[in-house]
Order: C-alpha cells, then structure tokens, then sequence
C-alpha cells in the first residue's frame, strides 16, 4: 500500500503534459552502470496486517515488569493532557519554523519551554533541543573548549556513563582530551583530585563536568567544584536530571556557567532510549556559543507580539563549516512535551513528584537493608543509589525470572572497578509503590536463600 | 525584557504572574494570539496528578543542597492548559492542514497508524536498559529495519544510532577518520564539499576537526569534476556528495566522481537526504558510495515535529564495518542481543545514550513495511513525477535554471522577475502565505540567485498541485501590477513580518522570573 492519491489517469495526465508515455523517461539520467532494478524487501502489507504484525513484535517485550531501573531515564506518570498536545497534527507534522508567520504555535510554545527551563536551571539562554543528555553534554564540553580556547575537559567518572561515552566519541582522534576524576567511597567526585588536575599548569582545562545527582545517585559537592572550576579559569557545567530541580538548589546558583541534562522525565515515553530531549542553558554572556535553536520575543509591523528564531548566525545553515555545531532537525516536539508536562503538573506537582520520589526511595532503602543490601556509598541521595549485593549479576538474573526489574548491574557500567563488581543501582519514583518495594525484598530475600 | 547583554537574571522576586505589555507593544494579544503560560498562571490553581508526599520526605536532604526560593513554573488548571496550546496549535501551518512544499525537507504525508504503533504500550513504556531477554520485540524490529536499510542503501551494515541527518554525518566522517587513522593514514585533514550542500556538511566536517574544501558546481548543476580532481589530494580524508544533490539534479557523472575520490584515497560519502526520489533506482553502495545517511522524517514519513525528533540511520560499507558505533544489535540462534561494552574495541563509541530514536524508527518501520519494494519504488516515482510537472506548469512564469531532468525537487528563480518588478523571492513566499500554501524553501541552494527549491512529494493530489502553481503564477501577475501587494506580504496570518532585526540586537529569550512568593497549594 501505499499513501499517494494518484490514480492511473492522474499519473497519464502529468505524464502527457510533460511529453512522455512512461516514467522511465525521468529517470533516464540516471546512467545504466548504477541504475537499480527495484529492492528485494518483505511484500507489502495492508494496514490490517501491518497492525497485527507491530502488536506482535511490541508484544515480545516485557515493559510491565516492576521495575527498579533509572540510570538516567526514568518511569514517571505522563498526565494524558502531554499526549493530548502531541497527538496535534498541527504541532507534530509542521517544521522548523522557518516562515513565523504561519508558525506562532511552534515558536510560543519553544519560547514557554526556553522560559521554563530557565526558571529549572537559572539559566538565561535554553537551547531548543538537543537530541538527548548524551549530545548534550558533549555539545557543553564543546562550547567550553570554544570559550576558553583550551582543549581538556574533566568529567567526573560518576556522570552517567552514556554521557562520558558520547562526549569521549565526539572527542576522539581530534585534538582535545577529556580525562575522568575519581570518585570517594561517599560516592562523591574526589574535589582533591580536581583540584590537583586545575593546577597542571601545562595542561589548562576548558570545562569540568559534574552530575547532580551523580549516576551513582549521590548529591554532589556542586558549589565547591564549581569554585575550583572557576579559580583555575574553567568553565562548570552541571549535569542535572530536570525533575530533581524543583527540590534542588538550581544549576545557576551552584555556580554552573552550562547546565545539560537529559529531559525525558518531564513526560517523555521512555520507548527503549529515544526519542528523548536533551537539555543545555548557559549564562547569558555564552550565548555566541551556545549550539541550537533559540527563540526571541519581538513584534511584527503592526506591533503585535510575536515570536521569531533569534541569533541564527550561530547555526549552519549560515554559517556553514564556521558554525557552534552541526544541529539542524532537533527534538522541538520533545521539547514540547516537557513544557505540556510542566504546565500540567505546576510547580506543586513537580516538586510532589520529586518528594515522593525522596520518600519511596527511603523506604526502598530500609526495606534492601533489611533484606541484606546496603548501600554502597554513604553520602546522600534524593531517590535513587547502589546496594551491594553478593553475586549482583545472577540475583539480577533471578530476579528477573520473579517479575522483577532490580535496577542495574553497575559492573556492566564500571566492569574494572572491584568496589562495584556486587553492586545494584536502584531507583524509585512517584510510580513506584510500597507494594512493589515489600515484593523486591522480599524475592531478594528468597533468592539470596 | 531580560536582554541577554546583562548578567544572569538572578532570582529576582518582582512582577506579578499576570505580566502587562512593555511600553511600545500595541496589545499583549493581537487577534488570534495566545497570552504566555506566565500570563494564564494564577497562584493556587492547578490539577493534582500525583499523591502529595508524607511530610518530611525532603529532610534527610542537606539544606544547603535544596532548592531555597520556590519553584516559580506557571500554575494552570488542566482545562486552561489545553486550551492554551490547542489555541497555539491553531496558528501553525502543518501537513495535516496544507501543501508544504518545503525544498530538501521531504514534507510528505505522516501515516497515522505509524503514531498508533509508536505508542503501544510493549514499545513506547520499554526501559532503555532493559535486560535484551525483556526487549526481543524490539531489538527484532532493529535487526530487521536494519536489514531493509542495507537493501535500500546496497551497503554492508546500519546503524540505528544517529538522532537526526546531521547526527548521521558526524557518525560518519568519524568512521572515515577511525578508517584513515586505523591504516596509520594521519596527513588527511581535509573534507570537500560541493557549493551546493547542506550547511550541515561543512558543519560536520568542522566539529569532527577538519577542514572544509569547497568546490564549484558547473554551469548545468552538477559537480564540477575537473575541479573535484584538483581539490583532490593526499590530504582529502572524504568527499561528501548529496545524490540527488540540492539542486535536485542526478549527479550523471556519478562514477567518475566515485573514481576519482577513491583513486586519492579518500572516501565516499553520501548525504541521504534526497533519497525520496532514487528508492529502488539508485542504491549508493552498489554506485560505490562508502557511508550514507537516511532522514527518516524526510524518506520514511515520520514527522519533522515542528523541528525534530528525527533519526539518522547510517550504512557502510565494509571498509567501515569495523568502526560502527556500539552497541549494535547481533542475532544469536532464536534471539536478539545488543553488543556489550568493550566487545568490538574498533568502534568509534556510542554517538549518544542507549540505542537510538527508537520510537521515530519504529515508525519508519512500519512505513517500509507498508510499502515493500514495488511501493517505495512507486513512491520514488511518483515524488519525481509531481516535481516535474509541476515545474512545467511553472516554466513559463520562473526561470528554470537546469536543463536536465529533475528528480523530487527543482530550483526556480525569480531573477527576471525582481529585475522588471523589484519583487524579491522572500516578497513571493510571504504572498503564498495569503494563498492558503506554505512557502518552498528559499535562498537555498546559495548558488542560484533568487532561487526557491520547490519539493511536492508524493503524496499531494494533482489538484493540489495545479492550486499551488495558479497561486505562484498569480503572484507573478500581481508582482507587476501591484507590487506593494506582495511586498508587504502575508495580509491574512496571524501575524505580518516581524522584526527580527530588534529580536537579535535586544534577545529576549524567556519571560521574567513569575514571582518569588510562597505559591498557595492547589486544594
């Protein structure tokens, strides 16, 4: 099947009106040598059968497990009202909106999600979208390489692993370094340790990166780093996880020049990794450097207010092999969700969801430690932390075979180090009830037995 | 406003949520226009989602680690908040309400049971570091797009990875320079370009730390392949070639481009983005093309979402197989797996978290799944047929600058008529605004002045077609008769041309922080 609504006269038509009786005359310039006889791809399916096909394949997963797994992406209730928005074919199956006129919905609702992330973060200048937390806190590590003009970044080896993976390929075999500061047995960044890498005087540094919460679940020292950071001529960027914002002291007054993050808990499906939202705000004085899309709020001729794409000569279609990236499509509908999810939710809802989040991790903590898990590291946490647990990868195992999803196994994260060969990263959200905490430990207990 | 000249706007505590308009600004809401969220929020209202929290949950967080002023996001009932961006959904133009013939964007048609099938709970509520045992569904949908990909393309591997095409291109060109550092190849710093290309190429090139050459186009369009040979060198690490390229022609010298790129040395790649009209003609790997990228929002239908989320699948030949991002997706025996950190030590690395857009793939499955081969083939041949006939019933009012046959999209210009009438090309698109069509893309390619790069696809009816040429004939009528007319284009939108030149030397990028007052809790 297909979607066109030609019909064969239709086809004849436009055909005699160019002076031909096939088809293959517009392709005929296309030189035999190279020219392609069809594909050999699966037969066409009516929709019906498209249908049942998709059920079967999303029904050979297993989404429904009760799951203790965050790392970075994370099960939250998504109010109806998000997927309401999305599911407008005026917002989702526009474009770039590059004539403003016929595009006021898309740029209003860009600038009320560059408005809302500045409000989260105290950051002046949102970027509007990056793919992910991923590309997002490589594109930071970029710009501050850019702002310094110096080409090592420090990234903590407690940001989420993805983050550092991504940021390292986007280094790699160019001129820039990126070196990873350990962490202490609290599960904090070793700040000594940072300091020590700030005063290699051979070795300026652009840029020092900080999770908050680390992947490891711990609170960071963010004001300390940052005052490192900037004593040694360093940028600061805070890698944050958007929900914990509304409890959180902001970005900004931690001393973050960057905050990056990975947007998906503010309503976004987590659909096995993307598409998801990646966040990035600076402070106003980077704003030449920033990578994306930016909106401004002006009037047009006759004064009214309006909203138009700003500062574009930062953007390649412009500026071309001179521009702050290569970002062109980005995740404006992502962005959208979040600012749907944000206006849902109101700052009482958002720090709800943050607190219980707080408390169920609480309680989740109590009842492993009871079960013979404890906490691997001892600094605090906001709802999410390792436990250790004797033999982690087969437990996992075997408590999958229970119905049950036991966070993730931190060794396929940290493979060489021994202090977290037994250990389990375990979350708990609004979602997560007491209910399935008494069923965790409980399986824990029997399969520890 | 808050200009982005000053220093970071603190937290100041100033304002009402309810903020007037500046001095100057005629009315906060011109007909038809929507107040900001900030404007619509009133303290105490909202709708309660989720159970408020037992007291005290946040106490065993260090003070000095919370968050010490309030939360200062709108605070909205559910009813206003749907209103307030159904109302913003209503000024957008979007495929589902017009023509949107935008040039090197592919806007056609999103099928519907593509958004149903990304929504099913078994793929849309999957934990992205599910254990592989729990993701089979969807690691089989990877592994068989990834297959269909490799027909299309004629190339050896996918990967699914790559967010967007510009994602892609740096996936890319990183493979290309793992190639050359790999056969200890280090001298090649360089990327050629043809004047015609996305800006994302040069970008590309850049931000993986080359630099751009770049070379002219001949007089008919096409790469000019004498002066491809002389940029040619033993510092060229990839040529990037955009097939059909951007003026919408076939590069017909396409194996004598390939021989010459590969006899330097240097590798193959080909920007996708124009894929939608050689599907089943043109298979780049088998031309001899080292790496490509696919669009899907552009080729395989699904939405461009006002800007993004796309996804950027890439295919390569063999000589980069070995430097595919991780994880890939393998079969083994019955099942699926996602390759394990450390397992193939070639790879460039991940490319960004976890495994992809996979929601947007998802899609793009079920649109090749719909189609099968004869079907994408008929897609192809009908995105080139629209195009073609549409730029005869326009041949007579704009200037066609290429002889040769167009394949999805075509360049047109209107030099002679800005010359007789003073009517620019922007003044055109503006007036096509009024006319009930979303304007082609304009300026672009740079190489042709006055230029507009018109793309109908496939999936806009005949009658649409002619509509859209009456309105551009019609324009060119009124150019000469009443130029202020469509000079001071669009009259009908919900706004007219704004001031973009204010909006850059004065940004204001965000509202004023809402208030700093302990909010009332929505009972």
């Amino acid at each position: 099947m297909t979607y066109g609504p030609h019909t064969i006269a239709d086809r004849q038509r436009m055909l005699a009106a160019l002076g031909l009786d096939s088809i293959d005359g517009l392709f005929a310039d296309i030189p035999a040598a190279v020219r392609a006889n069809g594909l050999d791809l699966p037969p066409a399916l009516d929709e019906l059968s498209l249908a049942r096909r998709l059920e079967a394949l999303a029904g050979r997963n297993q989404p429904g497990l009760t799951s203790f797994l965050g790392a970075g992406t994370y099960r939250h209730h998504i109010p109806p009202t998000v997927d309401a928005i999305l599911s407008r074919g005026e917002f989702y199956t526009a474009y770039t909106p590059y004539q403003p006129e016929i595009s006021q919905g898309t740029l209003q609702t860009i600038y009320e999600y560059q408005s809302l992330v500045a409000e989260l973060t105290g950051l002046d200048v949102v970027s509007a979208s990056h793919y992910d937390g991923g590309a997002a806190t490589a594109e930071a590590a970029l710009m501050t390489v850019r702002a310094t003009r110096r080409e090592r970044v420090l990234v903590s080896r407690a940001v989420h692993r993805h983050f550092v993976d991504t940021t390292r390929t986007y280094f790699e075999g160019g001129r820039l370094t990126l070196d990873e500061l350990p962490t202490l047995a609290d599960g904090t960044t070793d700040l000594a340790a940072l300091e020590r890498e700030l005063g290699d005087a051979g070795r300026p540094v652009a840029g020092v990166l900080l999770g908050q919460p680390n992947c490891f679940g711990i609170l960071e020292p963010m004001a300390e780093a940052a005052r490192l950071a900037h004593a040694a001529g360093a940028l600061f960027v805070a890698v944050v996880e958007p929900v914990s914002l509304a409890v959180l002291a902001p970005p900004a007054e931690c001393g973050a020049d960057i905050a990056v993050g990975e947007g998906q808990p503010l309503g976004i499906a987590l659909q096995y990794g993307g598409p998801y939202l990646g966040i990035l705000a600076a402070r106003a004085d980077l704003v030449r450097q920033v990578p994306g899309r930016l909106v401004g709020r002006t009037t047009d001729i006759e004064g009214r207010r309006a909203y138009v794409m700003t500062l574009r000569a930062r953007e390649q279609d412009i500026r071309r092999d001179k521009a702050a990236s290569n970002i062109c499509t980005n995740q404006a509908l992502c962005a959208l969700a979040a600012t749907v999810y944000l206006a849902t939710l109101g700052p009482h809802g958002l720090r709800d969801v943050a607190a219980l989040g707080a408390a169920r991790a609480a309680e989740l903590e109590e009842a492993l430690a009871a079960a013979g898990a404890p906490r691997v590291h001892d600094g605090a946490y906001l709802n999410e932390f390792a436990v250790r647990v004797p033999a982690a990868r087969s437990v996992h195992a075997a408590l999958l075979e229970h119905g049950i999803l036991a966070g993730l196994v931190l060794a396929d994260w940290y493979p060489d180090d021994p202090e977290l060969r037994d250990a389990l990263l375990v979350c708990a959200t609004e979602v997560t009830t007491s209910d399935d905490i008494e069923r965790f430990a409980a399986a824990l207990r029997e399969v520890s037995a | 406003m808050t200009a982005v000249s000053e220093p970071v706007v603190g937290l100041a505590i100033e304002g009402s949520p309810a903020q007037p308009a500046e001095p100057g600004v005629r009315a906060v809401v011109g007909p038809g226009l929507q107040p900001t969220l900030a404007e619509l929020s009133r303290p105490g209202r909202g709708t309660t989602k989720v159970p408020h929290p037992p007291p005290g949950a946040l106490e065993r967080i260090p003070q000095t680690q919370r968050r010490a002023r309030p939360l200062a996001v709108p605070e909205l009932a559910e009813p206003e908040v749907i209103r307030h961006f159904v109302n913003l959904s209503q000024l957008n133009y979007s495929v589902d309400t017009g023509f949107y013939p935008l040039g090197s964007c592919t806007m056609k048609y999103n099928p519907k049971i593509n958004e149903w099938a990304a929504r099913l709970p078994g793929f849309a509520a999957l934990h992205p570091l599910s254990p592989d045992v729990a993701a089979q569904g969807t690691l089989e949908l990877m592994w068989e797009l990834e297959q269909w990909l490799i027909e299309i393309s004629g190339m050896t591997a996918v990967t699914l990875q790559p967010a967007a095409g510009a994602h892609g291109e740096l996936t890319g060109i990183l493979m290309i320079r793992a190639y050359h550092q790999a056969r200890g190849d280090i001298e090649r710093t360089e990327v050629i370009v043809p004047d015609s290309s996305h800006g994302t190429n040069p970008a590309t090139a850049s931000m993986a730390g080359f630099q751009t050459v770049t070379v002219k186009s001949d007089d008919a369009g096409q790469i000019d392949l004498d002066a491809l040979r002389a940029a040619l060198g033993p510092r060229t690490a990839a040529v990037m070639i955009t097939n059909p390229s951007t003026l919408g022609l076939f590069e017909t010298r396409i194996s004598e481009l390939l021989e010459a790129v590969h006899g330097a040395g240097a590798l193959a790649y080909m920007d996708g983005a124009n894929m939608n009209a050689i599907l089943g003609k043109f298979r780049p790997g088998a031309a001899g093309f080292d790496v490509m990228h696919f669009n899907t929002h552009k080729t395989f239908s699904t939405p461009h979402g006002g800007g993004g989320p796309g996804a950027g699948p890439v295919a390569v030949n063999e000589k980069l197989l070995p430097f595919l991002p991780w994880p890939r997706v393998l079969r083994e025996g019955l099942g699926f797996r996602l390759e394990r950190r450390g397992e193939r030590p070639s790879s460039i690395g991940r490319v960004r978290s976890y495994q992809g857009s996979i929601g947007v793939l998802v899609r793009a499955y079920a649109y090749l799944l719909a189609h099968g081969g004869d079907g994408l083939e008929q897609v192809s041949e009908d995105a080139v047929l629209a195009a073609n006939y549409l730029r005869g019933r326009l041949a007579d009012t704009y200037e066609m600058p290429f002889a040769q046959v167009s394949k999805h999209e075509f360049v047109a210009s209107a030099q002679r008529l800005r010359a007789e009438t003073g009517v620019r090309m922007l003044d055109i698109a503006k007036r096509l605004v009024d006319k009930g069509f979303h304007p082609p893309t304009i300026y672009f390619p740079l190489t042709v002045e006055e230029c507009m790069l018109v793309e109908p696809t496939e999936t806009e009816s005949v009658e649409t077609i002619d509509a859209f040429a009456d309105a551009l004939i019609e324009i060119a009528a009124e150019a000469r008769h009443d130029p202020d007319l469509v000079r001071e284009a669009p009259h009908d939108s919900p706004v007219r041309r704004l001031d973009e030149a204010t909006a850059a030397r004065q940004p204001d990028l965000h509202w004023r922080p809402l208030t700093g007052a302990e909010p009332v809790c929505p009972q």
